[in-house]
């Protein structure tokens, strides 16, 4: 920050000349790069369809009222489905996060060399991967269905359980170990008198809060042809039927709403 | 009971935490350890049951031939049963109940199954209980640890540790997280158990008035060596500086 100095004062300034002109040429870079790219946009939008959206939009509200009630009753069995996926497959995911995270944590993986890469990248792979990638390519190995979805679900969260289940392990408080392990406790009994009850908390929160995420991944991953609420959801969009499409929404909302629900009960229960 | 022969710790860092302490402790000794912080006090109880490994020494344990340092890792459980520990941070598991941080001290000698499903002994349990009314929280057993102030908690330590029916007591700075009054009454509290078991201790501690009161003999360290080990009333102004460095010692000093 240049003091400037005057003939008969001295001043201050943020920025001096240099600075200036650098920050002034970044602005005007920038805005060059805004307004070419919004030409090239905007030479390949066919703009009669966007000004006409707003008609289409109404229309396609129009078809969807009113919604056939009664088709709601047929979706029971799917909405069924769609929580089976996400309530098993979180199950299957937390159970195999928890190794995966004993082994990845710093403070309790048995080599830091060896072991600790490979359960780090079986964390990163599954967390990269998308629930609905993990399903389509799921569909073509186990074929379409509520297994599909299950194990997509599952797979997608291990990586992200195991990666806050590690990273609480990390936080423990290392005196307690230390106090456990100085009565002459083993290491399995370290972990369940000095570790477990550190992380439980942190344990119960995060299936909970990925048990609410995956309800609303296992209405997705139906689309692909996982099962679940998605299926019906791509065959009524197919069969151009929108006031069955309403009826679904409605339900998926219905099922999302009842999940924050109890996930704010079971959170209060516990913590 | 206790004898280190040479015992040095050098950290990964290069840091001379210990340069070679040779010290003996007999039967039932309660020895206060002083010295100012980084002096190397806890490195050095934590080097006798191998929380910290030392890096070259001997460590002799209840009049056996087996060197401490050298025992395998299932044998330095066996030993570390019979050594009690208490901390400056109380290191009770927070979440755990009264009772099951006490009895988190018979660990050594319950089997994995046993312990994770908390079936206890019941002559352990009866220990438990006479402890925790020794202590005086026996009203307190099913509370969680983390609900107990600050003096409450170092006494389920001090349980803990006794609940192992150790032969020595390591206490690391079992006062500087309390108040003077819950300070002077732990510090009673450990004296008279172990006066009661015959139990030796080595007990680091800051509070040099605490230590004259409370030990039979005093050891002074400074960066990682003994400067003095004697009567706690031959603690002089010129050792206490020696000890700590140039201060005012004249109102510290027995008279």
């Amino acid at each position: 920050m240049p003091i400037i100095k005057q003939k008969d004062y001295k001043t201050w300034k943020k920025f001096d000349r240099k600075r200036d002109l650098q920050n002034w040429l970044c602005w005007f870079l920038g805005t060059l790069i805004f307004s070419f790219c919004f030409g090239l946009i905007s030479s390949k939008t066919i703009w009669f369809y966007v000004f006409d959206s707003h008609n289409e939009a109404l229309d396609l509200l129009g078809r969807m009222f009113p919604p056939e009630t009664n088709y709601f009753f047929t979706l029971i069995k799917p909405i069924w489905d769609t929580l089976n996926i996400a309530t098993i497959g979180t199950t299957i995911g937390t159970l195999i996060a928890i190794p995966l995270a004993f082994l990845s944590a710093n403070n309790t993986t048995p080599s830091k060399k060896f072991i600790r890469p490979l359960a780090l990248f079986c964390i990163v792979s599954s967390r990269s991967i998308n629930s609905v990638i993990w399903a389509l390519l799921l569909v073509a190995v186990v074929g379409p269905g509520v297994l599909a979805g299950i194990i997509a679900i599952g797979l997608r969260s291990i990586g992200f359980c195991g990666k806050l289940l590690y990273e609480a392990i990390e936080e423990i408080d290392e005196n307690q170990i230390e106090a456990i392990e100085a009565t002459g406790a083993n290491k399995a009994q370290i972990m369940t008198f000095g570790i477990v009850p550190q992380i439980l908390p942190a344990f119960t929160s995060i299936s909970i809060y990925r048990w609410d995420i995956n309800i609303r991944e296992a209405t997705v991953v139906g689309l692909v042809g996982a099962g679940g609420i998605g299926i019906e959801l791509d065959a009524q969009i197919g069969d151009l039927a929108w006031a069955k499409v309403s009826v679904i929404l409605l339900a998926i909302v219905v099922a999302v709403v009842f999940s924050e629900w109890i996930t704010a009960k079971i959170r209060k229960a516990i913590i | 009971m206790l004898k280190t022969i040479n015992l040095k710790k050098v950290y990964p860092n290069g840091e001379e935490a210990l340069k070679g302490i040779n010290l003996e402790i007999p039967n039932g000794q309660v020895v206060a350890l002083i010295g100012p912080s980084g002096a190397g006090k806890s490195t050095f109880i934590r080097t006798i049951n191998r929380l910290v490994e030392p890096t070259s020494g001997k460590v002799y344990f209840a009049n056996k031939k087996n060197d401490i340092t050298s025992l395998n890792k299932s044998k330095l459980r066996k030993i570390r049963r019979q050594i009690g520990m208490i901390f400056q941070e109380f290191a009770l598991v927070e979440r755990l109940s009264v009772m099951e941080n006490v009895l988190s001290g018979r660990l050594g000698y319950v089997g994995f199954w046993n312990s994770f499903f908390r079936k206890f002994p019941q002559k352990d349990i009866e220990e438990a209980f006479r402890l925790l009314q020794r202590i005086g929280l026996e009203h307190m057993l099913d509370k969680r640890a983390d609900e107990l102030s600050g003096g409450q908690r170092q006494r389920v330590g001090i349980a803990r540790a006794l609940i192992q029916n150790p032969m020595l007591l390591l206490v690391d700075e079992p006062t500087a997280s309390l108040d003077p009054k819950n300070s002077r009454q732990i510090m009673r509290l450990i004296c008279e158990l172990c006066k009661e078991r015959n139990l030796a201790a080595i007990i680091n501690i800051h509070d040099v008035f605490l230590a004259q009161n409370f030990a039979e003999r005093i050891i002074g360290l400074k960066a990682g060596e003994i400067v003095y080990d004697g009567k706690p009333s031959g603690l002089s102004e010129t050792i206490l500086t020696k000890i700590y460095g140039e201060e005012d010692w004249s109102k510290n000093v027995a008279n």
